[in-house]
């Protein structure tokens, strides 16, 4: 249930990697048959990966992981435009891909813009637009949001951005393969995604970038990706990038429709099961995978280690489920107090999930919650305010 | 998983003494939700020794094992030899915690001198131990930023 964490990769996927890793090993730049084999599959992965997404394949650039696409488009993005301006706007619930590598560009000179999210997690299109300036040269807003599931309004942000005015790039990791992504119709001109979030291997993925937008390398090197992203081609990764994208575009209606059904069920369950629990995010506009939660008066930390007793995976974005021991900035943006965030929760389904998985979730919750709260003062507190 | 010793595990997994005493002699509440570990002790007190510890913890694994292992290490011992209790002992009884929680999440000792502060408090006596050191040093002790 922590599939947004890591998937598991499908048989076919797996089955699609493996040549890449036994006979056909040659480098794709190489002008020989072994070379010819490596080519044909990065470039049969990137008709794949474009299809997916209703782009070109020459418009795709491989990556090794999401991240890094969000890196090489806020930064070879803003960088390639320092020369017009240096102001971009991002979303205060960005992943932190793009809220450091807007750091970053802070620390170069550029100004940057963070935009508010209502309670929901959702982003206003009218706040993005009342924040494009002359000088603004990059807006990078997510498509949907990895923690809470929101779909953000991409298409509406776009109609109100100015023509030929700055460059509209989506994080489209947490949807791409997960929900429909076209970017025809999104009005965007950069697009991530990564392969680990749709049953594609880790370290598989891609940005799209409209053909004819300029942008910086990262690194410099050879004639890779066109040299935007050079490097010798991670050809196992990209063929089993490419596989994954083919089955979710086949599978993708059917998928939705299994996974939104076990996540309404989770939902529902746990809302009506454990009493003082909200969920987190929009209700409707929410990957179909995502069911996210605050739990009062417990922590995350305490919460994920008694589900891991009882064998089910889950995440958190309390404080103490965090390294740097900060609550998430996603639930804080979306003005949930430290004090709630400390219980938030979130399952993400997958395809290996069925309906038993998510009754014993249902059955393990409750126990869970109601034993941590026992022990906690804050419950106990509010137990006597109660009593008066 | 964090990474816990195997006595953490325990501890977490089967905390002691967890409650509250309703007619306890000393109360001492500590932390912040904000930094997500809160605990409130309780002491019972009889003859200068801790009757009974109990305890009630909002936080992660660690805080909870930390008040366990606090409880244990000072029920059935004297008001003294309970204020003797550091942090470190607290965290070397549990095999070690994690260096990034070592100091939102071990408050257990400091809590307790709380609860002993507050019983000296309510009796008008003085406890050598309690008033010859500073006040815990709450707000320096958290690791983390409000």
């Amino acid at each position: 249930m922590d599939h947004a964490g890591a998937m598991p990769l499908l048989p076919e996927v797996r089955e699609a990697m493996l040549p890449y890793l036994n006979e056909i090993f040659g480098n794709p730049q190489s002008l020989h048959a072994w070379g010819d084999g490596a080519r044909e599959a990065v470039e049969e992965a990137r008709e794949k990966v474009a299809s997916l997404i209703g782009g070109s394949a020459e418009e795709i650039i491989f990556t090794a992981s999401g991240t890094e696409a969000n890196n090489l488009a806020i930064k070879g993005l803003a960088r390639a435009r320092a020369d017009k301006g240096k102001h971009i706007v991002i979303s205060a619930i960005e992943h932190f891909s793009v809220m450091n590598s807007a750091r970053t560009l802070q620390k170069e000179g550029f100004e940057v813009t963070l935009v508010p999210v209502d309670g929901y997690g959702v982003i206003d299109p009218d706040e993005v637009s009342r924040n494009i300036r002359n000088d603004t040269v990059l807006v990078s807003i997510m498509h949907a949001n990895g923690e809470v599931g929101t779909i953000e309004p991409i298409v509406e942000i776009a109609k109100r951005l100015p023509k030929d005015g700055p460059i509209f790039h989506t994080d489209a990791v947490a949807s791409t393969g997960n929900i429909p992504v076209d970017v025809k119709t999104m009005g965007v001109q950069a697009l991530s995604l990564a392969g680990n979030q749709f049953y594609g291997p880790k370290g598989s993925a891609a940005l799209w970038l409209k053909r004819g937008v300029r942008m910086l390398p990262l690194m410099d090197g050879g004639i890779q990706e066109g040299g935007r992203r050079p490097g010798t081609e991670d050809v196992p990764a990209i063929a089993g990038l490419g596989k994954a994208a083919e089955l979710a575009q086949k599978n993708l209606p059917e998928r939705m429709q299994r996974l939104t059904q076990l996540r309404d069920l989770l939902i529902n369950g746990v809302l009506s099961g454990v009493e003082h629990s909200m969920l987190t995010g929009h209700p409707v506009q929410r990957l179909p995978a995502y069911a996210s939660f605050c739990l009062n008066f417990i922590e995350g930390e305490a919460i994920l280690m008694l589900l891991n007793s009882h064998g089910i995976a889950a995440a958190s974005g309390s404080a103490c489920t965090s390294r740097a021991l900060k609550a998430s900035h996603v639930l804080l943006a979306m003005r949930i107090s430290h004090e709630v965030a400390q219980g938030s929760m979130l399952f993400s389904l997958g395809l290996d999930n069925n309906e038993d998985d998510v009754n014993y979730v249902l059955e393990k919750l409750p126990q869970v919650v109601d034993r941590l709260r026992q022990m906690s003062p804050l419950y106990s507190k509010y137990m006597k305010e109660q009593r008066g | 998983m964090p990474v816990y010793s195997e006595k953490v595990m325990q501890h977490f997994m089967n905390p002691h003494n967890v409650g509250e005493i309703p007619d306890a002699d000393g109360v001492g509440e500590i932390g912040n939700p904000v930094c997500g570990d809160m605990m409130t002790f309780y002491i019972k007190v009889k003859d200068n020794k801790l009757e009974d510890v109990k305890y009630k913890t909002f936080g992660c694994g660690a805080a909870i094992a930390v008040s366990s292992m606090v409880s244990d290490m000072v029920k059935g011992k004297t008001l003294e030899e309970a204020l003797t209790v550091t942090p470190s002992m607290v965290a070397k009884e549990l095999e070690g915690l994690p260096k990034n929680k070592f100091h939102c999440s071990n408050l257990g000792a400091q809590d307790l001198r709380k609860a002993i502060m507050n019983y000296a408090i309510k009796n008008k006596i003085d406890i050598p131990g309690l008033t010859d050191k500073e006040e815990p040093e709450e707000e320096e002790e958290h690791a983390c930023e409000t």
